[in-house]
């Protein structure tokens, strides 16, 4: 019955089609798996907009009966049509460059942060097939390719000329070269576990998942990718009460969707991570692969929505403290724990 | 910053890395300035060498305006000092007129002061919390106590048919008695408020983060506070019970019990406590006073055209944000011949750039919230 709701199966029939389209015009492969990565490259940009777009829609729902109001409810049933509308605004807007802005790195800058958001969504595997590109080291593809992000984010506020985006931007860097480490640190455990980087043995790996074996790991992944995606707590980057908006203060239409798309992104990617590593992935009795997949990153992207809505901000140096003092003796400690279980047992 | 003009190794040679402090206006339009300040930080790094607050900007000559109105005409104009406590300001004023041609004012007109003032009082510390949590970066606390707000703004409109600038108060009583369903209204409310000073506390002053942020921040010792005339919750803070209505009760505020809440630590985590305690001690004494709401006149006699005798008077009451005093001078014509302001948030602003020296930018805001000035007031 499944069969049916077997995304992966599109996924050979397109390739087999291009396989023959390419045999038919007499050309190599070679240009037939070009455009196939072209069309896996569109879908999952497309993907990642409509995943952007419920992801904001939910987290202003949550947020609104969190604080006791209704979130939007004017445009479209319920409001479902006000990111659209948003989406639009943003596009139409005139964007404005400062006099004192340093105008390439100024344009460059967002489109730094999302691409490399949107380069890890290639290695996570959907489903049991279907992975836009299957690598043997797929965790630390993801973890290295989410990285050059915070060079976007110190363009960003270097290049603006304004002094509320240069904090943000020191800030944003600081921060999240600390809980790099920590984050990196926690999903060592479960690589030692499964002994394998590639993702999809990790998911295998997992016929109970593991954050049964690994619950401090877990999180300690939480809150070192709330800290990632510089949301609440850990939001200092952008602290509205500080710094007006942080590094992205003086960006304004398309160039701040791009920001914004971005957080959205990097939230949906290291929740998927999360929920591939530690909650069994795509493993699960009776929806499609898929559909558990969804589900608890969507469990994951509740818990990022839920702190931001609670907790005050932590001040830089306290957010210092917890990584480098809590967070990350506490990921060593699991690392040799684990490790000396293993050899144990 | 110059360009370096010849390459050190600054790694072997940090001291030879050019630093530079910057100068940073926070303000006057800036999400959580609390109005129109400007205050210029210097900064190293997240450090702040030194603030210093600009402000003016909504300077209108509110002491000025009095001299070229009657008295009564100037009542209104009260409102928009201090306008989350308005009430405070008009009854300040009202006090200062009275005192001036020896008004007797009505029981039943002090009562009806008292249950609009820590009404008022109620509504300013929960917009006061609301802003707290946002300074420190919790947005909902903001939502929750804006409900509550809202219904005693409801009530309000109902008493005198505006939300914020009353217009309530008259020299020698209030403008009108309590409407129909008032006190029942008021009771609903109390009732409903009774648990909600719990619900902040678990949402906010139980939370771990927030004490990490607010104890031990912006410690405003006694010293401090008394040679700059804080007053108020402020103060109380500090460890001084100190609360004209204890200390010097006017109108009829000796015949409620209630407590004078005071912390001794004089940070911001102190000041809030106290905030947060004021509140429910002002719903004990809005409680107190609708069981003894006496009948009678609203107003006393007093002639359309005030003119009281020559002389000069400063009045004072206890504001959501400590002493709010006018000093009236009369030289027996229908207007004044002097007005002078004392307003709580002067004092209080006047202290930030003590408490600011030496801070890191994220705790200027978490300071300017737990002291609570107000812009409109400062400037007049």
């Amino acid at each position: 019955m499944n069969y049916i709701y077997d995304l992966s199966r599109i996924v050979q029939w397109t390739r087999a089609q291009l396989h023959w389209l390419a045999d038919w015009a007499g050309t190599s492969v070679f240009w037939a798996d070009g455009l196939g990565t072209l069309i896996v490259m569109f879908v999952l940009f497309a993907f990642c907009a409509s995943v952007v777009m419920v992801l904001v829609y939910a987290e202003r729902k949550i947020a609104g009966h969190m604080q006791a109001r209704l979130g939007p409810m004017r445009v479209g049933w319920h409001g479902v049509l006000q990111v659209i509308a948003d989406t639009i605004k943003l596009i139409l807007k005139e964007t404005e460059i400062p006099n004192r802005a340093d105008r390439p790195l100024y344009r460059a800058a967002p489109y730094v942060v999302f691409v490399s958001g949107f380069l890890a969504l290639i290695a996570l595997p959907m489903d049991k097939n279907l992975v836009p590109v299957q690598l043997n080291v797929g965790l630390i593809y993801m973890i290295a390719i989410g990285t050059p992000g915070v060079i976007g984010i110190l363009m960003a506020g270097w290049s603006s000329g304004n002094k509320y985006s240069l904090l943000g931007g020191m800030r944003s860097a600081a921060q999240m070269i600390s809980y790099e480490i920590p984050l990196v640190l926690s999903l060592l455990g479960a690589v030692m576990l499964a002994k394998s980087l590639d993702l999809h043995t990790l998911v295998e790996a997992q016929k109970i998942p593991f954050v049964v074996y690994q619950p401090v790991a877990f999180f300690i992944f939480l809150i070192s990718a709330v800290a990632e995606t510089n949301r609440n707590p850990f939001d200092i980057p952008e602290a509205e009460s500080e710094l007006t908006a942080g590094f992205h203060t003086e960006y304004g239409g398309i160039r701040f969707a791009y920001f914004f798309l971005a957080e959205y992104v990097n939230m949906f990617v290291l929740s998927a991570l999360g929920a591939t590593v530690f909650l069994g992935g795509w493993q699960g009795p009776f929806l499609p692969g898929w559909c558990w997949y969804l589900i608890k990153t969507g469990a994951i992207l509740f818990v990022f929505i839920w702190f931001r809505w609670t907790y005050p901000r932590l001040r830089a140096d306290q957010l210092m403290d917890l990584s480098w003092k809590v967070l990350t003796p506490l990921a060593f400690i699991n690392i040799l724990v684990t490790g000396l279980i293993l050899v144990l047992m | 910053m110059e360009a370096q003009s010849k390459s050190v190794d600054t790694l072997s040679h940090p001291e030879a890395l050019q630093t530079d402090v910057i100068t940073l206006n926070m303000g006057p339009q800036h999400p959580s300035t609390h109005g129109a300040l400007r205050l210029i930080l210097k900064l190293d790094g997240e450090r702040v060498v030194s603030a210093q607050p600009d402000i003016g900007y909504v300077h209108r000559g509110y002491e000025k305006m009095a001299e070229a109105m009657t008295y009564n005409q100037y009542i209104y104009l009260t409102d928009r000092l201090d306008y989350l406590s308005a009430i405070f300001n008009e009854w300040c004023y009202c006090l200062a007129c009275e005192q001036l041609a020896g008004i007797e004012v009505p029981r039943r007109a002090e009562y009806l002061r008292v249950i609009s003032g820590e009404l008022c009082r109620l509504s300013s510390h929960l917009v006061w919390l609301g802003a707290m949590g946002m300074d420190v970066g919790a947005f909902t606390p903001l939502t929750y106590t804006f409900r509550e707000r809202e219904m005693i703004l409801e009530i309000f409109d109902l008493l005198c048919g505006q939300r914020m600038t009353f217009n309530y108060c008259r020299i020698g009583g209030v403008a009108r008695d309590l409407p129909a369903g008032f006190i029942e209204r008021v009771r609903d409310f109390l009732k409903y408020f009774e648990r909600m000073p719990d619900v902040y506390d678990r949402l906010l002053s139980d939370n771990a983060i927030f004490l990490a942020r607010t104890r031990g921040i912006g410690t405003l010792t006694q010293e401090l506070a008394h040679s700059h005339a804080v007053t108020g919750p402020n103060l109380r803070g500090s460890g001084v019970s100190k609360d004209l209505r204890k200390d010097d009760p006017y109108s009829v505020y000796a015949e409620f019990d209630f407590k004078v809440c005071t912390q001794s630590e004089g940070d911001a985590l102190a000041r809030y406590r106290v905030r947060v305690e004021e509140m429910r001690q002002s719903a004990r004494i809005i409680k107190q006073a609708l069981d003894q709401l006496p009948a009678g006149e609203i107003t006393a006699k007093v002639s359309r055209v005030f003119r009281p005798p020559v002389g000069e008077t400063y009045a004072r009451v206890e504001s959501s944000r400590g002493i709010q005093g006018f000093y009236l001078v009369s030289d027996g014509s229908a207007k004044p011949a002097r007005c002078r302001i004392r307003v709580p948030s002067f004092a209080g602003l006047s202290v930030m750039p003590k408490l600011l020296h030496h801070v890191q930018v994220a705790d200027v805001v978490a300071i300017m919230g737990s002291i609570d000035f107000i812009v409109p007031e400062i400037d007049r």
